[in-house]
């Protein structure tokens, strides 16, 4: 099993740092192999980004994301980049206020979360990939719940551990209830 | 309680920069000397913080040139000794890179190759400088270079470089690919006393009887530290085995390169590493290193998949290059392809010691490395 | 050879040479052998350990002072002596450590070198011999040539400004810094002895005649004509504004300009070696 997932959005967003935690609850909490890559322009802040974790079995030979299976959307601007890279029938998780025109012939499971409004109910929407995180686990049902939570906690600065912790239930009650819906 | 911060054992999420800077400290890197570049910097950055943790030295120095000449300092001063850069920076590193090699210093150098010639693609990766490290700074002598093709590699062939620098007394070089040094891996850092180290080898005579550049059987010269006594005079001029300049002497000038390039050619076999992956029945055989021997395994097995006898052979170390090797795989086939993140370097090194043997080289530039469909086709082209 | 086995039987300065090395390279009226007498006798009246004792030399006649001295001794490429030297102090702060070099090494090829050194104040003790010019390639046009003085690449005279060295020492942080003539023997040699027991980044320049390439070209017949000029032309003035202190033909003024104290890069660099472990055994602790 090889699955190839890609995380978009704009710098500030937590966009790499997504990625750092879906690859270290897979291969350093988890007993599976990943890799992560990203890339972002010369902004610090404001600027197209992207992160790609491939999640395996076995060895990870090409470490490169070619078709995704799964996309994880949080710009109108990575959307429309990256919306047709994705695997027939791949999944995409995306969040709908970042993102108001959606493709309506699309060929993929779409999950729809409000990530930034959630992450902003919290408090703070510095959080909403983790809320993103949350829906992810919920939907895709990919990785252990218990790997991501340790992951998080040591990819984000202590103080904000509870926080964090906060956004990814809040993520995952919301994926759950989209999967009912279904 | 320091001791515990030296060596991060355990299973960690890493930048391959990363992992190349615990490896450093693992194989007791004590001083390192750069300067900002991408996608090198954090290399720098994380021995910033680390250097000072673990009792050593980091100093970010005014240019490439300076730093070159400060790691040398250090590693004469007694501290194994290590600097990082990309492709401009070691350009202008090439100078005492020279001077390393002439007057023997044991030191290692990485060089994460990005997108060249000149200022190039700062942050897009590239296999560019591969034959600039043999060939770089003026004169003959031969050096170490090794590829990584991973993180958990970019950890430990910095130990081995440092290994391979103290045991040989010569400029070693990690040459890793911007791919590799930007990548997340797992990296297993094992326990200290698990960690093979090579310390140099030191003068076992007293310091009257000490001729300081006189070489053992494996032609390397034991090596006396500054302030241990011994009173050694280094110069990058053309010196006898006492270290002193002779340079109206043919002979001393012959002795002397010769033995600069024949302690690397003639220890050769004990130096190279290579991985095989399929080659026993092989057809064809390709040829890779770093992030293009990646894509290459998915290829040859893709193309087994499909019928077509392909093996890998993944160069770990590219300088001095398994000319042996490469010789006997390509008596065995019937082509050679061979992927570069270039226009085509190492593939001439390939295609001097394939013969006869067909090489298909598979250029690629830009930043984005080859896909296994790209290689795959070329390897099926190659046995039709 | 006999008149070297002479020298070593009745020199006192002979411990401190590689006399196997001699005759030397050096020209007759050159500077280069005073600096290197001066130096010695430094070592000497301080008792340095020699065993501790590293010297760095750049490219040129006066880097090969490095190989004269029977010490730990690096002649490093063109320039590079102070880089070099500063990953030696670093890597270990219980050594005594000079570069000595010449203007065009330290100050042209090896200029960025040497303002940084100064800046970090790195604790080494630079002596530059300036001759004025390219005296090992044959007498070019060099950062300290003096203003229409004739080289071989200012065939009809130099037009460009030449470096204060003091001046840019000072400014770029040294905190100690002298200029002396190779006529002044003793107060260099004092020179020498201070800076060699202060930390931090010490500078001397040394006004080194030399008659042979560049005295020649300059209406300076004979050896002793140099040596004559410089005594009639410097004028000593400790505590001189260092930026005032220009060379030109009429007017060389010597002495210390500069003796300040400030912390050493190794100082500070301990210092912040000390709360970094104490937070890491803090950090264990709990």
């Amino acid at each position: 099993m090889r699955v190839e997932i890609r995380v978009g959005g704009f710098g500030g967003q937590g966009i790499v740092r997504t990625g750092l935690i879906l690859a270290a609850a897979a291969c350093v909490y988890g007993d599976k192999n990943a890799v992560d890559t990203a890339s972002y322009g010369p902004e610090s802040r404001g600027g197209k980004c992207r992160s790609e974790v491939i999640i395996s079995d076995g060895e990870i030979d090409f470490p490169k994301v070619e078709n995704p299976d799964i996309l994880i959307i949080m710009s109108q601007e990575a959307y429309l980049e990256y919306v047709n890279d994705l695997k027939e029938n791949g999944i995409l998780l995306v969040d709908s206020d970042l993102v108001p025109n959606q493709k309506k012939d699309l060929k993929a499971k779409v999950y729809e979360i409000p990530a930034t409004r959630i992450a902003e109910e919290l408090g703070n929407k510095i959080v909403a990939n983790v809320v993103m995180i949350g829906a992810f686990a919920a939907v895709t049902h990919l990785m252990d719940v218990n790997h991501l939570k340790e992951a998080i906690k040591s990819n984000v600065p202590k103080a904000t551990i509870d926080l964090n912790l906060k956004a990814f239930e809040r993520g995952y009650e919301y994926g759950k209830s989209l999967l009912k819906e279904n | 309680m320091t001791e515990q911060r030296t060596v991060l054992t355990g299973k960690h999420l890493m930048q391959g920069d990363m992992a190349c800077a615990e490896g450093a400290i693992a194989a007791g890197c004590r001083f390192f000397a750069g300067y900002p570049i991408t996608p090198a910097t954090e290399i720098a950055e994380r021995m910033a913080r680390r250097m000072i943790e673990v009792g050593g030295i980091y100093v970010q120095m005014e240019d490439e040139l300076a730093s070159m000449a400060a790691i040398i300092g250090a590693s004469w001063a007694g501290v194994k000794a290590m600097t990082a850069t990309s492709g401009p920076g070691f350009s202008l590193m090439q100078e005492n890179i020279g001077l390393a090699a002439m007057t023997e210093t044991p030191c290692v150098v990485v060089n994460i190759m990005r997108g060249s010639p000149s200022t190039g693609q700062p942050t897009e990766p590239g296999q560019q400088d591969v034959m600039q490290a043999q060939w770089g700074s003026h004169g003959d002598y031969d050096v170490i270079a090794l590829a990584p093709a991973s993180v958990q590699e970019m950890f430990d062939l910095t130990i081995e470089c440092f290994n391979l620098s103290e045991t040989y007394r010569v400029p070693t070089f990690l040459l890793a690919d911007g791919f590799i040094g930007h990548l997340w891996e797992r990296v297993i850092i094992p326990p200290l006393e698990e960690i093979k180290v090579v310390k140099r080898k030191k003068p076992k005579v007293p310091p009257e009887k000490y001729i300081p550049f006189k070489p053992d059987d494996d032609l390397v010269p034991p090596m006396a530290n500054f302030g241990d006594g011994y009173r050694v005079h280094v110069t990058g001029l053309t010196h006898d085995e006492h270290g002193y300049p002779r340079t109206d002497d043919p002979e001393v000038q012959f002795k002397l390169v010769q033995r600069l390039c024949e302690k690397i050619r003639k220890n050769a076999e004990k130096i190279i590493k290579i991985k095989e992956l399929m080659l026993e029945d092989a057809e064809v055989a390709v040829i890779a290193y770093g992030i293009a021997s990646r894509a290459s395994i998915s290829a040859v097995k893709k193309a087994r998949e499909a019928g077509i006898k392909a093996g890998l052979l993944r160069l770990v170390t590219v300088w001095p290059f398994p000319e042996k090797i490469v010789s006997e795989i390509a008596n065995q086939v019937k082509a050679i392809v061979v992927p570069e993140m270039n226009y085509g370097q190492l593939v001439r090194e390939v295609e001097r010691a394939a013969k006869e043997t067909p090489v298909h080289f598979i250029p690629k530039l830009g930043g984005e490395p080859h896909k296994p469909d790209e290689i795959f086709e070329v390897i099926r082209r190659a046995v039709k | 050879m006999k008149a070297v086995q002479e020298f070593e039987m009745h020199h006192p300065m002979a411990k401190y040479l590689r006399t196997e090395r001699f005759p030397h390279i050096w020209c007759e009226g050159c500077g280069n052998g005073i600096i290197l007498g001066c130096f010695t006798r430094a070592l000497d009246e301080l008792k340095i350990n020699i065993d501790k004792l590293v010297v760095v030399s750049g490219i040129g006649c006066i880097g090969r002072i490095a190989g004269y001295l029977r010490c730990d001794s690096f002649h490093t490429t063109h320039g590079r002596a102070i880089a070099l030297a500063t990953g030696i102090r670093l890597a270990n702060p219980n050594l005594t450590l000079a570069v000595i070099s010449g203007d065009g090494d330290l100050f042209s090829i090896g200029g960025n070198h040497f303002i940084h050194a100064a800046r970090r104040n790195i604790d080494m003790t630079v002596i530059c011999s300036n001759n004025f010019n390219y005296g090992m390639t044959g007498g070019q046009l060099g950062p300290t040539t003096p203003l229409h003085s004739y080289t071989t690449t200012s065939p009809y005279g130099n037009i460009e400004h030449p470096f204060n060295l003091v001046h840019l020492a000072a400014a770029a942080g040294a905190v100690y810094v002298a200029r002396w003539t190779a006529l002044h023997v003793q107060r260099l040699t004092a020179s020498i002895k201070k800076a060699l027991q202060k930390k931090g980044f010490k500078f001397i320049e040394v006004v080194s005649p030399c008659p042979e390439i560049f005295g020649r070209r300059n209406n300076f017949k004979k050896a002793i004509e140099m040596m004559r000029w410089l005594k009639d032309v410097s004028e000593i003035r400790h505590g001189y504004d260092p930026s005032k202190a220009e060379i030109t033909m009429e007017k060389i003024v010597v002495g210390e300009f500069v003796d300040v104290e400030k912390p050493t890069y190794e100082e500070l660099l301990q210092k912040k070696y000390i709360k970094v472990q104490e937070k890491l055994r803090e950090k264990n602790a709990g």
